[in-house]
C-alpha cells in the first residue's frame, strides 16, 4: 500500500490566524494515502483543529509557510468549495446552524455539487434514494433531514449528521476533527461504527485523518498511523501502539521523550527509535 | 361638467352613447384635477355617491401635507403622472376573449396552468383596470363574490357603499386620499358568513405603461365565522420613468372569522409603492398580513390592524429586500383597543449595494386593554458595508396588565456559515443565496407553494453578482 504516492503530502505547513502574528501551525508534515486511517493526537491549543481548517481552506486562518498537494495539486490555490468538490471533506468540531436551510435540500445541493452538476440538481428521486440508503446504513433517523441545518441539534446529533453528510458526498480524503468530542461513550461507539462502515464500504478510495484529544475513539476506529501534535508540528509518529502509550505515559511523557531525542540530536531529521519516528526540528 | 375635453372628444356625443372601439386604448391626459376625477367616474358611469367620494377624497389630497417622517417623497411629480388608463372597455369573461398581448402577457406570468391547479378565481390587473375574471361555480353558490372593484359598484352597490371608506377614509393620509379620489380596479370580496373558502383567492397585477399610476382599490368583508385568503402577487417590467402606485386594501373581520391577505411585490425599481392596507378585526376574529417587498424604489407600507373586540388576533410578517437604489420603509401596525387581543410581528430585512430596508412599526395598546399580548420581532440581515437598516419600533403602552415583547438582531452573512456550506462544495455565491433564503424562511413558509417558490427565485435574481 505504501508504494503508491500518496494522495495528501503537507511539507512544512505554517499558518496563523490573521490579526495575530503567533503561528500556530509552525512546520507540519504529513502523507495520507487513500485507504489509510491517521489518527492525529495531541492536547488542547497544540494546533490540531487549525490544521484541519487550513486543510479545508477556512479563510479565518493566513498560510505563512509550506506547501499541500492533494491528489497532485497545489490544494492552497483552491477555493474551499473547490475542495470539496475534489473529495476533500471535513467532519467540524462546531458544526454551525444556518438557520432556515432545510437539511435535505442543502443535501441535495451539496451532492449535486460534489458529483459535477452545473446550474441544475440532481434528480429527486436519486438524491432520495442515496439519502435513504446513507440514512439507513448510518442508522439515523429519518427526521433528522428535515430539519434545519444544525439547529437545535444536540451535541451528538451534529457530530452524526457530519458523518451523514460525509455518506452522502463520499470524500476521497475525510478530515474528522475531534468528532469524539463532547459525546458520551455510547455515542462516541456509534459514532465510529458510522466511520469504520464508511471506511469499509468505500474499499481503499477512502482516506481519514481523524483528530482526536482522547484515545478512547481508537478503541472502535483501528489507525494505521498515529500522530502526536505538539505546540504546532507532529513530533512523534507510529503505529497504533503509539495510542496505548500515550494513554499511559500522557501528553507530557511524550514530551519529555521528544525533548531528550531532540536534545541527542543535531540538525533536522527523522529519528526512529522504538517503532516510532521523531520529526526533530531545532 | 363636460369641460375637459383631452383628447379632442366630443364629450356630447359621448353622451349620447359613444363607445369605444373593443381595443381603443384610453388614455386621460397627466395631472390631477377635479376634471380628471369627475372624468374617471364618468367614464366609469359610477352613482353620484361614488363621484362626490371622489372629488371629495381630492380636496383632501390637495389639503394634506406629505409625510414628514421616512422615506424622501419630494421627488414625486403628481402633475407628470397619468391617473387613469383603460385598457379594453369592457371586462373579458374567459381568457379566450382577452386581448392577444395581455394574453400573452399573462401566459408568461403562468396564470391559466396556475388556474388549473390552484386558482379558484383570477383577477387580473392589466394597467389601470381588471380585465379579467373568473371564479369557481362553487363558491358562487356559497354566496362569495370575487370580483374588481368597479364591478363591485355596479353590481353590489349597497355592500360597496356600506363598507368602501371606512376603514381607511381618504383623510388618513395623503396617498390614502388620492387613491380615493383616482382608484381604479382592485379586488371585491364578499364571504357570507361561515363560508370557509378552503383554496386562496389570487390576482396578479401589473402596470405597464410609462408613467402610469396604479391606484386599485381592494375591499373585503369576512362575515362572522368565515375564513379567506386573498393572494396578490405583482411583477412589472422595467421602466425609463418614475411611477407611482398608490393601493388602499380595507379589510372588515367580523367575529369569529379569519382572513390572511398575502402580498408578493416585485415592482420594477422606479417605482413608488405607497400603499394603505388596513383590517378591523372583531370579537375572536384573527387578521394576518404575509406582506414581502422586493422591488421599486422606496416602499413604504405598514398592513394594520385595529383589534376593536375582545379576543380578536393580528399576525403581521414582512419581508424586505432593498438593493442598490432601494428604500424599503415596510412595517406593521397594531391598535389594540379592547381586553384580551393578541398580536405578533416578524419582520425581517435583507439590505445590499447600498439599499437600506428596515422596519417602522407601531403597537397600541389603549388604557382598558387588559391582559393583551403583543410580540414583536425584527430581524436584518445586511450584506455589505454599503448598506443599511433602520429599525424604529414604536410602543405606546397605556395599560399595565399586558404583556409586550421586543426583539431586534442586526446581522451580517457570516464568515463561518459561508465557510460551512462552501466546505460542502457549494459555490459562494449560491451558498450566499442559501443563509438568505433561510433568514426569510420563517415567512416563506408562510407563503402558497408556487409564492414561496416565485420568492425564493426573485430573491437569488436579486443576490446575482453579489459575490465579487
Amino acid at each position: 500500500m505504501n508504494e503508491r504516492a500518496p494522495d495528501l503530502v503537507i511539507r512544512n505547513l505554517r499558518a496563523k490566524v490573521e490579526d495575530l502574528d503567533r503561528e500556530i501551525l509552525k512546520g507540519v508534515n504529513l502523507e495520507v494515502r487513500k485507504g489509510e486511517i491517521h489518527a492525529i493526537m495531541g492536547p488542547n491549543g497544540s494546533g490540531k483543529s487549525t490544521l484541519a481548517n487550513v486543510l479545508m481552506g477556512n479563510p479565518f486562518y493566513v498560510i505563512t509557510g509550506g506547501e499541500v498537494l492533494y491528489k497532485g495539486r497545489d490544494l492552497l490555490e483552491m477555493s474551499p468549495d473547490e475542495r470539496a468538490r475534489e473529495g476533500l471533506f471535513i467532519a467540524f468540531q462546531y458544526p454551525v446552524a444556518i438557520p432556515g436551510v432545510n437539511f435535505a435540500s442543502f443535501l441535495r445541493t451539496a451532492l449535486s455539487a460534489r458529483r459535477g452538476y452545473q446550474n441544475e440538481l440532481i434528480p429527486v428521486a436519486e438524491f432520495q434514494k442515496i439519502l435513504r440508503e446513507k440514512l439507513d446504513l448510518l442508522k439515523l433517523d429519518p427526521s433528522i433531514v428535515t430539519r434545519y441545518v444544525n439547529e437545535g441539534f444536540s451535541g451528538g446529533e451534529k457530530k452524526r449528521a457530519e458523518i451523514l453528510q460525509m455518506a452522502v458526498l463520499e470524500p476521497e480524503m475525510a478530515i474528522l476533527d475531534e468528532t469524539d468530542s463532547g459525546l458520551d461513550i455510547d455515542a462516541v461507539k456509534v459514532v465510529a461504527e458510522n466511520v469504520n462502515q464508511l471506511f469499509d464500504k468505500a474499499a481503499g478510495n477512502l482516506g481519514i485523518v481523524l483528530i482526536t484529544h482522547y484515545s478512547r475513539i481508537l478503541q472502535y476506529i483501528r489507525p494505521h498511523h498515529v500522530h502526536v501534535m505538539l505546540d504546532g508540528r507532529i513530533v512523534i509518529s507510529g503505529g497504533p501502539e503509539l495510542a496505548e502509550e500515550l494513554e499511559q505515559t500522557g501528553y507530557e511523557g511524550l514530551q519529555a521523550q521528544f525533548a531528550e531525542v531532540a536534545a541527542a540530536t543535531p540538525g533536522d531529521q527523522p529519528v526512529r527509535r522504538a517503532g516510532k519516528v521523531f520529526w526533530v526540528a531545532h | 361638467m363636460a369641460t375637459a375635453n383631452p383628447l379632442g372628444i366630443d364629450l356630447d356625443q359621448y353622451q349620447w352613447g359613444f363607445r369605444m372601439p373593443e381595443n381603443y386604448v384610453f388614455k386621460s391626459r397627466k395631472g390631477l384635477s377635479r376634471e380628471v376625477v369627475e372624468e374617471i367616474s364618468y367614464l366609469k358611469g359610477e352613482p353620484d355617491w361614488m363621484r362626490a367620494f371622489r372629488l371629495h377624497s381630492l380636496e383632501v389630497f390637495f389639503k394634506k401635507p406629505l409625510p414628514t417622517w421616512g422615506p424622501d417623497l419630494s421627488v414625486i411629480d403628481f402633475d407628470d403622472i397619468y391617473y387613469y388608463i383603460k385598457p379594453t372597455d369592457r371586462q373579458a369573461r374567459s381568457w379566450d376573449e382577452l386581448p392577444q398581448e395581455i394574453r400573452d402577457t399573462y401566459e408568461r406570468l403562468g396564470i391559466p396552468e396556475a388556474e388549473r391547479k390552484f386558482l379558484a378565481g383570477v383577477g387580473a390587473q392589466y394597467e389601470s383596470e381588471v380585465v379579467y375574471h373568473s371564479l369557481k361555480e362553487e363558491w358562487e353558490k356559497l354566496g362569495v363574490i370575487f370580483v374588481d372593484t368597479d364591478t363591485a359598484v355596479k353590481q353590489y352597490p349597497d355592500l360597496v357603499r356600506e363598507y368602501f371608506g371606512t376603514v381607511v377614509p381618504p383623510e388618513d393620509n395623503k396617498f390614502a386620499a388620492l387613491n380615493s379620489a383616482v382608484w381604479s380596479g382592485g379586488s371585491f370580496i364578499y364571504v357570507p358568513e361561515g363560508v370557509k373558502v378552503e383554496i386562496p383567492l389570487q390576482a396578479y397585477f401589473r402596470i405597464n405603461a410609462e408613467n402610469v399610476g396604479q391606484f386599485e382599490r381592494t375591499l373585503i368583508i369576512v362575515e362572522p365565522g368565515a375564513y379567506v385568503h386573498y393572494v396578490e402577487g405583482c411583477t412589472a417590467p422595467i421602466y425609463t420613468t418614475d411611477s407611482l402606485h398608490s393601493a388602499v386594501v380595507e379589510i372588515i373581520v367580523k367575529e369569529g372569522a379569519r382572513c390572511r391577505y398575502t402580498t408578493i411585490q416585485n415592482w420594477s425599481k422606479n417605482v413608488y409603492n405607497l400603499v394603505t392596507k388596513r383590517a378591523v378585526a372583531y370579537r375572536d376574529a384573527t387578521m394576518e398580513w404575509v406582506d414581502g417587498n422586493l422591488g421599486s424604489k422606496i416602499t413604504m407600507k405598514y398592513p394594520s390592524v385595529y383589534l376593536v373586540e375582545p379576543g380578536a388576533k393580528a399576525e403581521i410578517l414582512s419581508v424586505a429586500f432593498a438593493g442598490a437604489g432601494q428604500h424599503q420603509d415596510p412595517g406593521g401596525k397594531v391598535i389594540h383597543a379592547a381586553p384580551y387581543t393578541q398580536s405578533s410581528i416578524v419582520s425581517k430585512s435583507i439590505s445590499k449595494d447600498g439599499g437600506r430596508a428596515g422596519y417602522r412599526g407601531l403597537v397600541k395598546v389603549y388604557k382598558g386593554a387588559r391582559g393583551s399580548k403583543c410580540a414583536v420581532r425584527c430581524d436584518a440581515l445586511i450584506l455589505d458595508d454599503r448598506s443599511r437598516s433602520d429599525t424604529y419600533p414604536t410602543m405606546e403602552i397605556d395599560e399595565e396588565d399586558v404583556q409586550i415583547t421586543h426583539e431586534a438582531t442586526v446581522s451580517k452573512v457570516s464568515d463561518e456559515q459561508l465557510f460551512y456550506l462552501m466546505s460542502r462544495g457549494i459555490q459562494e455565491d449560491e451558498a450566499m443565496n442559501m443563509i438568505v433564503r433561510g433568514f426569510i424562511e420563517p415567512i416563506a413558509k408562510e407563503l402558497p407553494l408556487e409564492y414561496a417558490v416565485e420568492l425564493n427565485r426573485l430573491i437569488a435574481l436579486e443576490m446575482e453578482g453579489s459575490v465579487g
